[in-house]
């Protein structure tokens, strides 16, 4: 086996490396400290209440490529029970910011299901916002694994 | 956890994980694609170290196993599309696509690449669906080889397979001289090489059901192949993912489609007798 | 890249009212632009930043799209149909272009 010193440190420093942050040379990850301001905004200030939005994600993620998340709110869809929008946010991630989701009248379940990327382990947030101004909340911790060789 | 795994992260590499539960016995379930139900477990043909082969779909989070099981969900099936518009697009100096010969896949191809590798008479050695499809491009059509992984390569590959969705895996070792090639396969198979010192059978065989670090070790089958790999987020190819094993044990590791790799590649595809072909699977 | 092709699954009919499930699936490398090429230089972001879906010309769901949605993107949601008409699909990609798909759907 040829190999020479700078190689294997090269390997053993890429290891570690790679351990530690999934991929070298990441930028900084996102601050719980932004992931509240942009719930500031997109809620106008109010803090969300619990109930109502169910968000749906797995404890362990697999591969934090393809992560599926669902989410729902209970809602009558129609009259001034309507869900206008339910923002996704990764708090762990380089940007915090991962969908928003725009429901009608016409979608007659305030339901969707996508799949997202995790950088690593951390917490996804769902919040709602309601055509009455309320807001709701949920948020999942999803424990994203890194594979022997899957990687 | 940050500091967990970069203490641990590089001693994990060289020796199995113990900071993770150790053994995960596969799951027991049914794989039902489109109401066809998959064989995932099989009583072992003769002179197989294993009773039992089974699928690495068993071997999957219960995530991971749900987007294979839906033909609509599996991102696998994008490339079955491409790959049928591939399969009708006409290409070389003779003016034919694939359907020009073998018409409809659905009916030619059906249960045809179960019984891959086969032995190749003219080029004396075995034959997979990739070379096959290179073989007909070169000769029949006046088109030039797929370079290897090339996207189109994939996609009509994953195409091809996907015809015998749900057929077991049986090759024809006596065809030619097939068996001196699973010999050889069983060799490489058994061989420890690289820094690592790991030989397939270290992970997929010995280690099969444990974990490295969070990986769940499967058999290694390559029923599944070409793979939807959520890592990559697209398909991997039977190939790839043996040049990426072998890296992974830090050797060097050979050509696609090398002498040893399609010994291997016969070898493989032995140890997964009976399994139904699943392309495109989905993997981690 | 071939041109992202778009999967979409909806019922061919439905009675009137009926809430219905609409899956959707698209070809798409979905680049972050957190990654950095061979020579270490960023490569630079390509992503679907919108999906959307109208049932004869009103917004029935969107999405406003980031690169933490994982390549080949997959939406499922639901529809409220009270009338035979047509979905119209539409992904925007970030270099402009536009993928389009219909589905029309009979209420019987």
């Amino acid at each position: 086996m040829s190999i020479n010193r700078r190689q294997a440190l090269g390997l053993a420093a890429g290891a570690v490396a790679f351990a530690a942050a999934g991929l070298p040379g990441r930028p900084a990850w996102a601050t719980p400290e932004e992931t509240e301001k942009r719930i500031a905004e997109f809620t106008g200030g109010k803090t969300p209440e619990t109930g109502r939005l169910t968000l749906t994600a797995p404890e362990i993620a697999e591969n934090g490529n393809t992560v599926p998340i669902s989410i729902e709110v209970e809602s009558a869809m129609e009259g001034d029970d309507v869900v206008e929008q339910v923002m996704i946010l990764a708090e762990g991630n380089p940007n915090p910011d991962v969908a928003i989701f725009n429901f009608s009248e016409a979608s007659g379940i305030a339901a969707a299901t996508t799949r997202m990327r995790l950088a690593r382990t951390q917490n996804v947030i769902a919040v709602a916002k309601m055509k009455d101004g309320s807001t709701f909340i949920d948020k999942k911790e999803v424990k994203v694994t890194i594979g022997g060789c899957g990687g | 956890m940050k500091n967990r795994y970069a203490t641990v992260g590089l001693g994990a590499v060289l020796a199995f994980a113990t900071a993770l539960p150790a053994a995960a016995e596969p799951v027991d379930d049914a794989l039902v694609i489109d109401g066809q139900t998959m064989t995932v477990r099989t009583a072992a043909p003769e002179g197989h170290p294993f009773d039992e082969v089974l699928s690495g779909w068993l071997f999957r989070e219960a995530e991971t196993r749900e987007l294979e099981a839906d033909s609509f969900q599996n991102p696998g099936m994008l490339y079955v599309d491409l790959g049928a518009e591939i399969w009708n697009t006409v290409d070389g100096t003779m003016g034919k696509s694939c359907a020009t010969c073998h018409d409809d896949a659905a009916d030619t191809m059906k249960g045809i690449a179960a019984n891959y590798p086969k032995w190749d008479a003219d080029a004396k050695r075995p034959i997979n669906i990739e070379l096959q499809i290179d073989k007909c491009r070169v000769e029949n059509m006046g088109a030039e080889a797929y370079k290897f992984d090339a996207a189109d390569q994939k996609a009509l590959t994953t195409y091809i397979k996907h015809q015998s969705l749900g057929t077991p895996v049986a090759v024809d070792l006596s065809q030619g001289e097939l068996q001196t090639w699973w010999d050889r396969g069983k060799d490489i198979y058994y061989t420890r090489t690289g820094q690592l010192n790991f030989a397939c059978a270290s992970c997929h065989e010995a280690n099969s059901g444990q974990r490295i670090r969070a990986d769940h070790l499967s058999q290694g089958q390559a029923n599944g192949f070409p793979t939807y790999r959520l890592k990559q987020a697209n398909m991997v190819s039977l190939h790839n993912r043996f040049r990426g094993c072998i890296r992974d044990t830090r050797a060097e590791f050979p050509k696609a489609f090398s002498d040893e790799l399609m010994a291997l590649e016969v070898y493989v595809t032995w140890r997964g007798t009976g399994l139904s072909v699943e392309t495109p699977a989905v993997r981690q | 890249m071939a041109t992202p092709k778009p999967r979409v699954k909806l019922p061919k009919t439905a009675s009137a009212g009926e809430i219905i499930t609409i899956k959707t699936l698209i070809s798409h490398q979905m680049e972050s632009g957190q990654r950095k090429d061979k020579n270490g230089d960023p490569i630079p972001r390509q992503i679907i930043n919108k999906f959307s879906c109208e049932f004869n010309g009103k917004p029935v769901f969107s999405c406003d799209i980031d690169p933490a949605i994982s390549a080949n993107p997959y939406f499922e949601f639901s529809a409220k149909v009270a009338e035979s008409g047509t979905f119209k699909f539409s992904w925007v990609d970030d270099d402009g272009s536009v993928y389009e798909h219909e589905a029309g759907i009979e209420v019987k």
